[in-house]
């Protein structure tokens, strides 16, 4: 189908975007991955759009210290390369190939992405179990939230009305950090059913820093902490990784019916993924 | 209605269109350009794929306003002017890579972007079938369109090693 009539603006700064988005009918056009094919359904008919692709600076993706900075337009596809140094690098760019595919991943932005808040998108779990910062710019300035905190749900996040997703920050993982990534779907290029991530940081062969993220395990993204306790430390061996897998099918994932899954199985498949995602933290690095 | 200023296979148009006709509605209804395809109109079947600044997209989920002084490629534009072929095109023809040829413009535009930019991808196997999971073919399966590819992409490396021999 065709989308429904709608009002464009083109911004060129930051400040143009807040200024559009205070009349509270207004979506921001970024990638459009996911917003022009829902106008095109005409699930979604905002009245205005403001369009971010010409603002000066939004595709900045960049390395302060020890943070890495996000702008709002910095397409999936720039995680392919090695432009993030470290495990966070390779973590993010063994995720992004789970994402879409090419033609997709060359125009959708990982910060729409958050603002979208699919259940079954990769990003969203990332940040939450990594502990990212995200901005946001609104009329009476910008505030911080944690990830954590930012995803209430599907499609349904603490971003107000009014409000653009400005910046996400996310702390670069330290050298030796091991990294895995596992994911369960039908097809190649279809979403995810089940995901999880793992980064472990092992020191004298102990597990001394730990990080899991579940994807579609439950309403929202979710920081496995009960797998991150069963390895916290001990060795990553086979007995530790079996236990994390138990911990998280069991106590982490908070998983709803889906018609082509029960909850048995989503549990089981959750403890199965999160056991290869840190085998291959294990093995591969 | 907006003015639009874009350049289609080399040729500039000038077009007067609402902020919500699609890039791929612009092309086919105010370029006249049929030769890309909507299938689905919402991503997923790759049909409209056409080249936005040498990058494959999707032309059914962008909006032709985006394209102010953008280039685009279509796959009118893939054969020279005197008509001769694209070696994708010869390719596809050889491999019979084709049967109804709903899918193939995407499909040339999709492999024309990644070749392009990179024609070594065809290489790895892995890469060029993640490549061609982009798009959805009905008829001949994919495994003929992978040894089109495949072979389009040997004789751009070729003609990349003459061109450097020279």
């Amino acid at each position: 189908m065709k989308p429904a009539p709608f009002e464009y603006v083109a911004a060129r700064t930051e400040d143009d975007v807040v200024a559009a988005l205070t009349d509270g009918h207004t979506e921001v056009l970024a990638g459009g991955q996911s917003l022009v094919l829902e106008m095109n359904y005409r699930s979604r008919r905002p009245a205005r759009l403001v369009d971010i692709n010409r603002v000066p600076g939004f595709d900045r993706l960049a390395t302060g210290g020890d943070v890495l900075r996000v702008g709002p337009l910095v397409r999936h596809r720039a995680f392919e390369g090695d432009a993030v140094p470290g495990p966070l690098g390779v973590l993010l760019r063994r995720v992004v190939r789970h994402i879409a595919h090419p033609p997709i991943r060359a125009r959708g932005t990982m910060l729409g992405s958050l603002a979208y808040a699919h259940p079954a998108a990769e990003w969203p779990a990332v940040l939450t179990a990594l502990g990212a910062d995200l901005e946001l710019a609104g009329r009476d300035g910008r505030r911080t939230i944690s990830a954590g905190d930012f995803f209430l749900g599907p499609h349904t996040t603490a971003r107000r009305p009014g409000e653009l997703l400005a910046e996400a920050r996310l702390t670069l993982l330290p050298a030796g950090t091991r990294v895995g990534f596992a994911e369960h779907r039908r097809t190649h290029a279809s979403f995810a059913q089940l995901a999880v991530l793992a980064a472990v940081t092992l020191t004298g062969g102990h597990v001394s820093a730990v990080r899991v993220g579940l994807v579609n395990a439950a309403d929202r993204p979710v920081r496995a902490h009960h797998a991150e306790a069963a390895l916290l430390g001990r060795p990553l061996d086979d007995a530790a990784i079996t236990a994390a897998g138990q911990a998280a099918g069991a106590q982490d994932a908070d998983p709803r019916d889906q018609p082509y899954a029960g909850l048995d199985y989503q549990r089981h498949a959750v403890a199965v993924l999160t056991r290869r995602a840190l085998a291959q933290a294990r093995d591969e690095g | 209605m907006t003015t639009v200023h874009l350049t289609v296979n080399g040729r500039p148009y000038e077009l007067d269109v609402e902020p919500r006709r699609t890039l791929a509605d612009a092309l086919r209804e105010d370029c006249g350009l049929t030769g890309t395809h909507l299938g689905c109109e919402h991503g997923v079947c790759g049909a409209c794929t056409v080249l936005v600044d040498g990058t494959a997209v999707r032309s059914c989920l962008m909006f032709a306003v985006q394209c102010e002084g953008a280039r685009i490629r279509t796959v009118e534009g893939l054969a020279a002017d005197d008509g001769t072929a694209h070696p994708l095109q010869d390719a596809f023809s050889a491999e019979h890579a084709l049967q109804c040829g709903f899918c193939t413009p995407g499909f040339l535009m999709l492999a024309a972007g990644a070749l392009e930019s990179d024609p070594e991808m065809v290489r790895d196997d892995e890469r060029l079938r993640e490549l061609l999971t982009s798009n959805l073919c009905r008829c001949t399966g994919y495994e003929a369109i992978r040894r089109a590819v495949e072979a389009a992409g040997q004789v751009s490396m070729r003609d990349t090693g003459a061109t450097t021999r020279s």
